[in-house]
Formats: structure tokens, C-alpha cells, sequence
């Protein structure tokens, strides 16, 4: 008697899948969603090909990069500055709790500043403007695609990558450093206000001892290196905003995909910068 | 605009499942669209499947179909928005579809093309979306835009908004601003994507007004997709009409009136 013979033929179901179908069935679940990933590579890359080839072209759209570097840059100010002297208070309160326990109270005012400028700020300043403008970006151009108002700058003659994304993206770029340094400065300067509560400590005093122990290159390397959040950001943000379809819906996903991307991004840069400017700038 | 007996007469073929046109001889001694073969597909649906068909200067031809028969993307492909899979595109005898990016884009500037939803950019005010492919594709000084703007703006009955927001114009209004920035550079060609759609029927007639007015002042040739028999009837030199993919009947609108087809008289059956 063979093995199936022992089995009931109830229990076996007309519709169950067979094994090739099976096979099938999961290499289709786990392919598409590399397919899927790997399609919007591909399509980014184009997307990036074009508005390289559109920025080395005249005109070179001064207004709009004008207007985009007030909107990244001077209305993420406040929200940069509040978020870096949010940080400067956790660490000041954070670190002296620390350092008392181990005796290394007066390395208190170098732990902040190095803290801030090395990571926090940067990374901080990346995620809130990944959050707020790229939002922002993938919302507005997310409407003007549904609503083709894209189109309408195409059908006029004018190369929409250039004027809408690289305009964008060039903005990003320039305001992300000049925001970090603001960040760094609210998240020192708190953190010493933090301080000096706790124990009385004049801000040059505070600052010096910071400052001690730090190279130019300390601060350079990091704080530029957020130009590099800002064009991803930027891409990213223009992209989803760009490639958007299907209503209001799609506009909505364009702003989620635009905020979730680009900070995944920022924080896998942020890996990968860190590592290379521990090697370069040791 | 061209007078009837100069207007093609009417063709139409039985194949075997589909009427189509064969044998297209262009009407026109000198035409500023000319459109063979032409194939679009998004994905699995077929929505333009080997269209011909060609647009004199000072002539104006009207694009009926049903909802979804490809006639939107048929202006899109002309203006170079869309991409065709197969077939050729020629505007003024340059052809669009192997052309670069910066070629196509000066053959935009001959041409005008009217949204069906107008597209104002809604961050500009009414002056500014006028002033938009001035400002880019000319250089003219502030003061002769200014008179250019205001020029276009009274020609469609718009010469008092000039600072208001498109968010706070009606649809009639919107579409008066969006005829008034497709003719901003003067174009020889006028794409209009359902000029009356959604609007009153004064309002609409205000708009065919407006074109009739256009056509006899310039010399466009004007591709006007549209869903309103009455404006097609008013505004149409030529009408031609769209059906799975094909063109399936082609000729004045009288001549298409008469025709004893089913899907043509059942499409012109309404219209009274």
C-alpha cells in the first residue's frame, strides 16, 4: 500500500495549490516587492538624470531659488532652533547626571558641545527639515501634478526640473549647513542656561571648556555634511511629489512617502558620512 | 475660419469590427498638424490605436468621443506631454516624436493648449499666470507685459481681476484666465481640452464666443476636444469623431448629423 493510499481523499482539498503553484505564489510575494523597490530606483535615477541635465541650462531660475531658499530656509528657523535648544537642555540635564555619578563633572561643557555639533545638531536639524519641507514639497507638488499645473509649465516652454525640482533641491542644500548652525548654536547655548542653573558658569567660561579640546575640523566636516540631507530631502521629496497621481489621495501619499523616505534616508547617509569622516577627518 | 465647400467630405469605412478612416487625403494645402499611425497605450488599454489625422492653419477642428476614448491624451501627445508608443507628430513639418527635449520645447511656444480644468498655478494671481510665458519666452520689458497682460485679460473679459487668487474665480472665470494664458505668445496653434466643460450654458457660449472671435482675428489652427455638440456645431470647421481608439468618422457637422451609422447617430441623437 502506498503512503497516499493511507490518507482519506476528504482531507484532501480539489483547491488546495499544488506545489508548483506554491512555489510560484511565494516567489511572486517575495519578488514584488524587490521589483517594486528596484523600479523606483530606476525611475529616481532618471529622475535625477533630468534635473542634472536641466541645471547646467540657461536661465537659471534666480527668483524661484530666491523664494525656495526663504521657504527652506527662513521658515524652518524656528521650528530648527526650538528642536536644537530642546536637545541642548536633554543633554545639559542628561550628561550632568552622568558625569557627576563618574567624577567627570567638569568635562560637562565639552560633552555638550561635542555631542551637538558631532551628531545631534546635524541629525536633528536633517530629520525636522525632512519632516517639515519634505512635506511640504511632496504636498505642493504632488497638487500641481494632479491639478497639471505641471503640464501647464511644460506645455509653456519651460522645463519643470529645473524650475520646480532643482530649484528646490539647490535650496536644500545651501540652507540645511547654515540651519544646523543654528541648531548648534540653540542647543549650546541652552545647554549652558541648563548648566549654569544647576551651577553657576559664565557662557566664555562654558564655551572655552567646550571648545577646548576641538579642532576646526570638528566642526566643519559635520555641520557639512548635512548638505548632503539636504539633497536627499530635496530629491526625494521632488521626486514623490512629481511622479504623484490619482486626486487628493495621491497627493497625500506623495507628502507621507516624501517625510518616511527622506528621513530613512538621512539617518542611513547620516551611518555611512559619520564612518567616512571618522576616516577622513580622524 | 475655412468655409464648408473647402471642409473634407465625409469618410467612412466598414471593417470587419470597427469603422475606420483609409485612404485619409489631408484636406489641407498647408497643415500645421499632421498626425499618422499614431498608437498610445497605458498598460493594457488600448487608447489610440493608428490614428491620422491633420489640422490646417485658420482651421478648426473638433475632437468628439465618448469619456475615456483617448481624446485628452490626443492633445497631450501633440504637445509633446505624453510620449506616443508608435506613429509620427508633425508640427509646421517638424517632428516632435524624435526630437529633443529643447527642440520640442520651442515648438511648445508656437502652440497653446487650454486645460480641462484651466491649471492656474494656484500660488500666482491671475495677473501673474497670464504673465507666466511672457515673462519666461520673451523679453519684453515690465511695462509692454503689463499692456500685453491686460491686452489679453480684457479680450477675455477678465481685465478686473487681475489680482485675484485662482481660488477665488469661478470655473468659467478660471477657464476665461487659462484661453487668456494659452494665448499669451500668440500661438499658431490652440489646443483646447473641453473649453465649455462644466460651465453654464451662457457661460459656454461666452466661451465659443471667444474662440469665433480668435479664429477671426488669427490665423490658428485650433484642435478643440469637447463633449458639447453645440459648441462643436458653433466653433468647428471639421469634426471628427473618436471611437475605440480609431477615428471613426470624419466631415462637417451636418454631414455627420445625417450619417446613418449607430454609434454616430446614437451620439448625435441627443443633439437638438
Amino acid at each position: 500500500m502506498s503512503y497516499n493510499a493511507r490518507i482519506p481523499r476528504r482531507w484532501i482539498s480539489q483547491d488546495a495549490p499544488q506545489a508548483t503553484s506554491l512555489m510560484r505564489f511565494t516567489l511572486t510575494s517575495v519578488w514584488s516587492p524587490i521589483n517594486g523597490f528596484l523600479e523606483w530606483f530606476g525611475e529616481l535615477g532618471v529622475f535625477v538624470w533630468q534635473v542634472m541635465r536641466a541645471a547646467v541650462r540657461r536661465p537659471f531660475e534666480g527668483r524661484e531659488l530666491i523664494r525656495q531658499l526663504d521657504e527652506v530656509g527662513s521658515k524652518s528657523l524656528p521650528l530648527v532652533a526650538l528642536a536644537g535648544a530642546a536637545i541642548g537642555a536633554v543633554l545639559a540635564l542628561e550628561s550632568r547626571y552622568s558625569l557627576v555619578r563618574f567624577g567627570a563633572k567638569s568635562m560637562l561643557p565639552a560633552a555638550i558641545v561635542f555631542s551637538i555639533i558631532h551628531e545631534t545638531g546635524p541629525i536633528v536639524t536633517g530629520l525636522v527639515v525632512s519632516g517639515r519641507v519634505g512635506a511640504g514639497i511632496g504636498a505642493e507638488l504632488g497638487s500641481m501634478k494632479v491639478t497639471e499645473q505641471i503640464d501647464a509649465i511644460e506645455a509653456s516652454g519651460v522645463n519643470p526640473y529645473k524650475l520646480l525640482a532643482f530649484t528646490r533641491i539647490l535650496a536644500c542644500i545651501l540652507m540645511l549647513p547654515l540651519l544646523t548652525l543654528a541648531a548648534d548654536f540653540c542647543g549650546v547655548a541652552v545647554g549652558w542656561i541648563v548648566d549654569t542653573l544647576a551651577e553657576p558658569i559664565s557662557f566664555h567660561k562654558f564655551l572655552h571648556a567646550g571648545f577646548a579640546g576641538a579642532s576646526f575640523s570638528d566642526f566643519l566636516a559635520p555641520t557639512f555634511r548635512t548638505a548632503v540631507f539636504g539633497l536627499i530631502i530635496g530629491m526625494i521629496a521632488c521626486f514623490q511629489g512629481m511622479r504623484s497621481e490619482g486626486g487628493t489621495e495621491g497627493v497625500g501619499r506623495s507628502a507621507t512617502s516624501s517625510v518616511v523616505l527622506s528621513s530613512l534616508f538621512v539617518i542611513l547617509a547620516d551611518v555611512i558620512l559619520v564612518k567616512l569622516i571618522l576616516v577622513f577627518f580622524p | 475660419m475655412m468655409h464648408s465647400d473647402q471642409a473634407v467630405t465625409l469618410r467612412m469605412t466598414k471593417g470587419s469590427d470597427k469603422h475606420a478612416i483609409e485612404n485619409t487625403e489631408w484636406n489641407t494645402a498647408n497643415p500645421a498638424v499632421v498626425l499618422r499611425s499614431l498608437h498610445k497605450s497605458f498598460g493594457a488599454q488600448r487608447v489610440l490605436d493608428g490614428i491620422d489625422l491633420a489640422v490646417g492653419s485658420g482651421e478648426t477642428l473638433a475632437v468628439l468621443g465618448r469619456s475615456g476614448s483617448g481624446k485628452s491624451v490626443l492633445l497631450k501627445l501633440i504637445i509633446g506631454l505624453q510620449k506616443p508608443d508608435s506613429g509620427s507628430i508633425r508640427i509646421h513639418g517638424q517632428e516632435i516624436t524624435s526630437s529633443n527635449v529643447e527642440a520640442v520645447n520651442d515648438i511648445r511656444k508656437t502652440m497653446g493648449f487650454l486645460f480641462q480644468h484651466a491649471a492656474l498655478y494656484d500660488s500666482l494671481t491671475v495677473e501673474e499666470n497670464v504673465a507666466f510665458p511672457l515673462r519666461r519666452n520673451t523679453k519684453m520689458t515690465t511695462s509692454e507685459r503689463g499692456d500685453r497682460i491686460k491686452e489679453l485679460l480684457a479680450g477675455v473679459g477678465m481685465e478686473g481681476e487681475l489680482k485675484k487668487m485662482p481660488g477665488d474665480l469661478s470655473g468659467g472665470m478660471q477657464k476665461r484666465v487659462g484661453l487668456a494664458r494659452a494665448l499669451a505668445l500668440e500661438p499658431d496653434i490652440l489646443l483646447l481640452d473641453e473649453p465649455t466643460a462644466g460651465l453654464d450654458p451662457i457661460t459656454s457660449r461666452e466661451i465659443d464666443e471667444l474662440i469665433l472671435k480668435l479664429q477671426e482675428e488669427r490665423d490658428v489652427a485650433s484642435i478643440v476636444v469637447t463633449h458639447d455638440l453645440h459648441s462643436a456645431k458653433v466653433i468647428a470647421d471639421r469634426i471628427v469623431l473618436l471611437h475605440q481608439g480609431n477615428a471613426v468618422i470624419e466631415g462637417t457637422f451636418e454631414e455627420l448629423e445625417r450619417s446613418d451609422d449607430e454609434f454616430v447617430a446614437e451620439f448625435f441623437k441627443h443633439d437638438s
